[in-house]
């Protein structure tokens, strides 16, 4: 709770320094006492010390596993800051007002994890896009970027009218909106539930770039200014994913028969049309996008599966995706050339850049020793457990492995390939944070149980 | 003994020696200290495993044993063992990287702390692989022994380095993770959800279950030997990569693929062993009679040997398949043997390369008026890879050949082939390389033949003598795994 409302606070706090302070490079100072704070509270409120009570009627529920998610978040964002200040100011002349926007999300973040009626999902959710269609657009003079927003806004307005259209529908069912009372057994509106449930997985798969309903993702994640891609496709998406998660299994947990197989489609199409495409891409942002897609397949195993390994392992690949992501897409962000060519010869030119982004690489390719085995292997632990559809991890294995393809292409270009690689100056602030992410990977990679542990205080 | 008197076991001792040197190695960029520290490095883990061969009692189990809370929540420790064929291995494993070491001691790798310090980091993945106990930890090192292995190998070697290891890569890789959903599906249904090898060995798998998952890991183990038709990656891979690289690939890393089958497939699956034992010796036998024929037509050197592996290889898979006393034995020695021969097949041909700039046997010929010592070294060698007696290989393939005997008389025969064909193909080598007329480009042989290659050579040779006039040392060494191995197939039959 107290994170809500510190963050969208902390929002208004930022906008109101824009007016007052005129220097651009103070922006991130703040920015990072805000998430300083943000980490704070959500700490002082995990461990009971202190926290903020309001009636809110049920509205919310705080459990632990929202607030480990929140903690992922913040820290996340934290990393995020680090690594793209430079590129806020790079993006316009309205910094602060990004870094407001940011912690706009946050609050729709906060929300949307923790809701327990359909109506605060939907706050959340449209919290969380409202701020994201301006800043896909915040380079006003790039065409690019303009067109990603355009074009985003699109699609998310109408994936909101779906999920309304299935929120309306479920209410009318069931007369309730809180979704751990809702009584989904009457017979005779079976039907209805069953629209609503579709419509809401129709909704939810928008948002977090599932197949078919994907779209959207590469132009904009093209189009985008790279911070705000590498934010939209790391914490909005997993933030995304919890709430998806969330709603499935407290509210339709009990019908997980009717629409399992739905999911394992989905899951099916995301997997091998995010894999096949990205092996295309000759852009490496491109070629982050898809995977971004891929990865979204990947997390659809804890649907698809509805255990306690899916839950943890939901957790475990928020924390490895997102590490690894924002990673990888900061040292994009420091590249010339976007394309692969224009990775030819980095471990030459920039011995650390390549060292980190071979890390964040193999964790994304899921290989021991990195975050990402083990958030691959908590998914498809929960899948094979699940049940009997074991044709689907195994293709889900063999997506993998072309995942293999493209990222080594990207290990290969900087190691392997002569070349002269550019990159714009980079700070020791900026190193050192690479190197604190690429630690925080490897050590969560040996020690995966550090993180788990803190669902079950 | 008291578990808390030890202060680090053997086993914890081998893998945590050479990842920390080699990360060392990585900071050592002047000149040749790094090439120096690999050696010595090297060179300690082979003082640590002997010391390790006096403390082979039960009385000293703690000091072999070893197993760490790792991640209590899904039951699985960080557990090692160190038992005979574990202890082999690793003997093999540490006398490699010297032999590797010394034999290119002359040769300037571009990058040498980056070079030195990914090999010892390969020595540390192999190690883990060869001590683990549970199958997550197997598994994890398992796939680590691969990533210093595809640096080490895309970045020094021939020229379609790149693409050829990257094959390779992709071809681990895949078999790598449908072996992981192998571990998932036993692992959830062992009785206590534990990923330890004895629970393992208690999972209650229907047969069809387990002839369907007998595949999954069958595919990791076939890749990383290889068998045939899995194979393809294997002589463009020799080829291409750096002379250490290859000697590590082939005579160290293939054995992770044998060691697996008796470790962890066939004790696991005895029902889907039982099924389908004809088609994998089916399988093997087809590979060594096809890499042998194809192995005589070869003109490169590199491809030959490669080839040549592929027939020991898969006569390894078909006497672990025979799952008798004799062949299990033979498979023990020539898991070792097979590691020592090849290595010394790989330094007469980085010799030969590196001298002569070719390895095209048609444009050799007559070495041996110039270097009789490399003559004399290498006929050995190749004697050994004929497994003639007296050397080590003959009495490995001799137990191996009579274990497939036992399994089927027709089978052996068509396998026995392969023993003429690997003489033909062989001693052809050695007659059109170091025979025959000398022409201009072999006459400046001389003086190939550097002391610190010179060194390593000898070492084989001495190896390949001594376990052929007394295998014993073996197999003493590996009786346990052995007996416990066909105590727990003899019921299967």
């Amino acid at each position: 709770m107290s994170s809500i409302i510190l963050s969208a606070l902390w929002g208004v706090v930022m906008m109101f320094s824009g007016i007052f302070l005129k220097k651009k490079s103070l922006a991130k100072y703040i920015a990072l006492l805000g998430i300083a704070a943000l980490l704070t509270v959500n700490f002082l409120e995990y461990y009971n010390i202190w926290y903020i009570y309001a009636d809110i009627r049920q509205m919310l529920k705080f459990t632990s596993f929202g607030q480990v998610f929140n903690a992922i978040v913040f820290a996340c964002t934290l990393l995020f800051f680090l690594l793209n200040a430079s590129e806020f100011e790079a993006m316009g002349p309205d910094v602060y007002e990004y870094y407001a926007l940011i912690f706009f999300v946050l609050c729709g973040v906060g929300i949307a994890v923790s809701f327990n009626t359909l109506l605060m999902l939907f706050i959340g959710i449209e919290i969380i896009t409202i701020p994201l269609y301006i800043l896909a657009g915040s380079e006003k003079r790039n065409l690019r970027s303009n067109e990603a927003s355009i074009k985003y806004f699109l699609m998310g307005v109408f994936s909101t009218g779906i999920m309304l259209m299935g929120i309306a529908f479920l209410y009318g069912a069931t007369g309730t909106f809180y979704i751990d009372s809702m009584n989904l057994g009457v017979e005779s509106l079976r039907p209805m539930i069953l629209i609503g449930i579709v419509l809401l997985m129709v909704a939810m798969s928008f948002k977090v770039s599932a197949a078919p309903f994907h779209f959207w993702v590469p132009d904009v994640y093209d189009g985008a200014p790279t911070a705000v891609t590498s934010f939209m496709a790391t914490i909005v998406k997993v933030a995304s994913f919890v709430a998806f998660l969330h709603l499935f299994d407290t509210a339709f947990g009990k019908m997980h028969a009717d629409w399992q197989l739905l999911i394992a489609l989905i899951t099916a199409a995301t997997l091998f049309i995010g894999n096949i495409t990205a092996v295309f891409q000759q852009s490496v942002k491109r070629m982050l996008a898809y995977s971004s897609v891929a990865h979204a397949g990947f997390m659809m195993f804890a649907l698809w599966s509805l255990n306690t390994f899916a839950r943890e392992g939901l957790i475990l690949y928020a924390a490895a995706y997102s590490l690894a992501t924002i990673g990888s897409f900061a040292v994009l962000a420091k590249m010339k050339d976007y394309s692969l060519e224009g990775f030819n010869g980095l471990g030459k030119t920039q011995p650390l850049l390549a060292l980190t982004n071979t890390i964040f690489l193999l964790s994304l390719t899921g290989i021991p020793l990195t975050a990402g085995f083990f958030a691959k292997y908590f998914m498809l632990m929960g899948a094979v457990k699940s049940g009997t559809h074991l044709w689907l991890v195994i293709f889900a294995v063999l997506m993998a492995a072309v995942s293999a393809y493209y990222y080594f292409r990207v290990i290969q270009a900087m190691y392997f390939k002569e070349g002269n690689a550019q990159v714009t100056p980079v700070s020791p602030v900026f190193r050192i944070t690479l190197c604190v992410t690429a630690a925080l990977i490897i050590l969560l990679g040996m020690f995966p149980g550090l993180l788990l542990k803190g669902l079950y205080y | 003994m008291n578990p808390n008197d030890v202060f680090i076991t053997f086993p914890e001792l081998l893998i945590w020696f050479p990842l920390l040197s080699g990360l060392v190695a990585f900071f050592l960029t002047k000149g040749d200290t790094a090439k120096r520290w690999a050696v010595i490095s090297s060179f300690i883990t082979v003082a640590i495993v002997a010391v390790s061969f006096f403390f082979t009692d039960k009385n000293y189990f703690h000091y072999n044993n070893v197993s760490y809370v790792w991640m209590p929540s899904i039951g699985s420790s960080f557990a090692l063992m160190y038992d005979g064929m574990g202890r082999m291995l690793c003997l093999l494993t540490a006398l490699a990287f010297p032999l590797a070491f010394l034999t290119t001691y002359n040769t300037n790798y571009a990058k040498p702390n980056h070079f030195y310090g990914l090999m010892l980091l390969s020595q540390t993945g192999l190690m883990g692989v060869f001590c683990a106990m549970d199958a997550l930890v197997f598994y994890f090192f398992w796939e680590l022994a691969i990533i210093p292995i595809y640096f080490l190998a895309s970045l020094w070697g021939g020229e379609r380095r790149i693409q050829v290891t990257f094959k390779f890569f992709v071809y681990t890789f895949v078999a790598s993770l449908l072996l992981m959903v192998g571990i998932i599906y036993v692992y959830l249904h062992t009785p206590d959800h534990s990923f330890a090898l004895s629970s393992f060995l208690k999972a209650a798998l229907s047969p069809g279950q387990e002839k369907f998952v007998f595949w999954l890991f069958f595919a990791a183990f076939a890749v990383k030997m290889p068998l045939f038709p899995f194979h393809t990656w294997q002589p463009d891979a020799y080829e291409q990569a750096a002379a250490p690289v290859t000697m590590i690939l082939s005579g160290v890393m293939v054995k992770m693929g044998v060691f697996a089958l008796i470790r962890w497939l066939i004790p696991v699956f005895p029902h889907a062993t039982g099924v389908f034992t004809p088609i994998v010796i089916g399988l093997a036998v087809t590979g060594m009679v096809y890499a042998s024929l194809i192995a005589w037509v070869q003109d490169d050197l590199k491809r030959l040997v490669a080839y040549s592996s592929i027939v020991h290889v898969g006569l390894m898979c078909a006497a672990i398949f025979a799952r008798n006393q004799s062949g299990v034995e033979g498979v023990m020695l020539q898991m070792f043997n097979h590691g020592i021969n090849i290595i010394g097949l790989w330094i007469v041909v980085e010799l030969i390369e590196s001298h002569f700039g070719t390895r095209k046997i048609s444009r050799l010929g007559g070495i041996a008026a110039s270097t009789p010592v490399l003559t004399i070294f290498l006929v050995i060698i190749a004697l050994a890879n004929i497994a003639l007696p007296l050397t080590n290989a003959f009495v490995g393939e001799f137990l191996m050949f009579n274990g497939v005997f036992q399994y089927g008389k027709w089978t052996a025969a068509i396998a026995l082939i392969t023993i003429i064909l690997s003489a033909v193909y062989t001693l052809n080598m050695v007659q059109k390389v170091f025979y025959g007329n000398t022409n201009a480009l072999t006459a400046s042989g001389e003086g190939m033949v550097k002391r610190s290659a010179a060194v390593a050579l000898t070492v084989v040779v001495i190896l390949i003598l001594l376990l052929g006039i007394y295998p014993k040392l073996l197999l003493d060494l590996t009786k346990d795994t052995v007996n416990e191995f066909i105590s727990r197939v003899a019921g299967m039959l």
